[in-house]
């Protein structure tokens, strides 16, 4: 088994209303950066685990993202980086 | 009859939900601490209000996966009540005992104020001391409580009469679907597709006598201690 570190998104599922990433957009606004169309604010999760490869460790992250780390039912996720191991 | 109070870590309305139980219903209630197996012989359970784990993560993300949550749906899908109460009803909804979720709040508040409920169902086991169409005022104390459900399942808890409590008021000029966190179709309270469990954001447990405000909540109780007794 070898540790791989293994970065991830969930953000808010496209096209539920999602006021925090508003705020933010009329605040970026505010400050005068006009050409910003849309904000999403979501969570970055960091999880360190053992695995066989990177391959395996991308699977058991995703199976996390669907039981626990995202809410299936309001939030989409995508697996940013699988760090460690053999490139 | 006796009511089971689950007590997760950060549960901070399972004292208000006792008290409504044993002072006002006259009934017996316990509290179930998260990590037990053991409902002990609970006729209906309540998911009390709070910020279990400190709502990490998302609000009953966790709590959902508390050691007692295993014999709680058991018992939901045994056709045992489950009262879910503002985080119990995040909790119920992470824990798929009801559909959807609970968002924060449209306006990025924490909102604690009575609010004023429209009785949607009254031909529940949670309702029936209610009249279809009776106006409730039940205090909300939450900042992740916009209901959000995709539009099958909207449809679905129209159709079924599945929406028990919807959020009336906002003043003149107001949406048809007003609320006070954003909830789609101004949804404050539904019911399971098996009619047995109940989630809510507002707290008809802090509602249950004149001198909190509102008496309007004990109904609730009421509803569900009639439908066991019978």
């Amino acid at each position: 088994m070898t540790r791989f570190r293994v970065s991830l998104h969930v953000t808010p599922r496209r096209g539920l209303l999602d006021p925090q990433g508003k705020a933010v957009t009329d605040a970026l606004h505010t400050l005068g950066f006009a050409a910003v169309r849309d904000v999403h604010v979501g969570r970055h999760i960091v999880v360190e685990l053992d695995a066989a490869d990177r391959p395996a460790a991308e699977r058991e992250a995703r199976r996390m993202c669907a039981k626990l780390l995202a809410n299936p039912v309001t939030e989409d996720f995508e697996i940013a980086a699988v760090e460690g191991g053999a490139a | 009859m006796k009511f089971g109070i689950v007590t997760f870590p950060g549960s901070n309305c399972d004292y208000d939900a006792y008290r409504a139980v044993v002072e006002v219903l006259g009934e017996e209630a316990e509290f179930l601490w998260h990590k037990e197996h053991d409902l002990r012989d609970a006729d209906v359970v309540i998911l009390p209000g709070g910020f279990s784990y400190g709502d990490y993560l998302r609000p009953g993300a966790i709590a959902r996966f508390s050691p007692i949550m295993t014999e709680v749906v058991a018992h939901a899908r045994r056709g045992g009540p489950v009262l879910g109460i503002c985080n119990g009803f995040q909790i119920a909804c992470e824990a798929g005992l009801l559909p959807g979720a609970l968002l924060r709040n449209a306006g990025l508040k924490f909102v604690c104020e009575p609010v004023r409920l429209r009785v949607e169902n009254a031909a529940t086991m949670f309702t029936s001391r209610y009249r279809a169409g009776q106006e409730l005022t039940i205090p909300i104390a939450h900042g992740d409580g916009r209901y959000t459900a995709d539009d099958q399942t909207l449809a679905r808890l129209e159709g079924e009469g599945r929406v028990l409590f919807r959020y009336v008021g906002g003043g003149p000029g107001a949406d048809e679907w007003w609320s006070p966190n954003g909830s789609m179709r101004a949804i404050a309270g539904i019911v399971s597709d098996e009619g047995n469990v109940l989630g809510m954001m507002p707290h008809p447990e802090r509602a249950v006598n004149e001198l909190l405000g509102s008496a309007d909540g004990i109904g609730v109780f009421e509803s569900v201690l009639s439908r066991v007794n019978a």
